[in-house]
């Protein structure tokens, strides 16, 4: 709390303190949003340089952690939202196709193309749940949405990238 | 739709999406430091003499909006 109240007052040691305390967390929580190693340390100090900026609207009696998750939250997901617009302009390919991958290119940028066209919500926790196999707990507290919001955002995701795979006839 | 299709859908996606490693492997303090010495960018004063000037020639001339909404 007194960590806290200093930071407020603007103490760039107390700022230290709670971002070495923080940094690695919050790096792990973009770092699985955004899928880019470079791109989540870049979000990782934008969260603390938003953090640090509305410092005098922080309230020291709520949870600090909580409010750095939201913001860090929202930049991973409004990062996702940039992206998906630049490829859409670029068409140019952001995942790199894993060497014993058994799909041939064009395959892997079809399925790529239909994954890009979900909304970012949905694509954060089709990676998540679907990926990475986090328990949906998990998941929900990374996102910030109740475990029944993520069942239904991983379900539309599956149903709409079937849908699209098909389309493109990926899979039958 | 049955788990089996899901389950498709899950293997196709693994196939494209890398996994990703959660561990921060630098420290970004130097970084952040970085960030908060950077020179903040001030707006000219002239900027702002031009934005007092429109607002008060709005103020007296309201009929203006539309002239300026037209030339921008």
């Amino acid at each position: 709390m007194e960590l806290l109240k200093r930071f407020k007052q603007g103490d760039i040691e107390a700022f230290e303190t709670l971002f070495r305390q923080f940094q690695a967390e919050v790096y792990g929580w973009i770092v699985l949003i955004v899928r880019d190693p470079g791109v989540a340390e870049d979000l990782t100090i934008e969260t603390f340089w938003r953090i640090y900026k509305a410092r005098a609207r922080l309230n020291t009696e709520a949870a600090f952690g909580a409010w750095v998750r939201r913001i860090a939250r929202n930049l991973a997901i409004d990062h996702i939202r940039s992206r998906r617009r630049e490829q859409e302009l670029s068409e140019q390919s952001l995942w790199v196709e894993a060497p014993d991958s058994a799909l041939c290119r064009e395959t892997h940028e079809m399925i790529e193309r239909a994954f890009r066209q979900l909304s970012p919500k949905l694509q954060a926790a089709a990676t998540l749940a679907l990926v990475d196999e986090r328990p949906y707990q998990e998941i929900a507290d990374l996102l910030g949405a109740p475990v029944g919001v993520i069942r239904t955002r991983v379900f539309r995701a599956v149903r709409q990238l079937r849908k699209q795979l098909e389309r493109m006839g990926v899979i039958p | 739709m049955t788990e089996d299709e899901d389950k498709e859908i899950q293997r196709l996606l693994k196939e494209v999406i890398r996994s990703v490693d959660r561990e921060l492997r630098l420290d970004v303090w130097p970084a952040m430091l970085r960030r908060l010495d950077a020179p903040r960018t001030l707006v000219p004063w002239y900027d702002w003499t031009l934005v007092g000037a429109l607002s008060c020639w709005l103020v007296f001339f309201p009929e203006g909006i539309l002239h300026l909404l037209y030339h921008l």
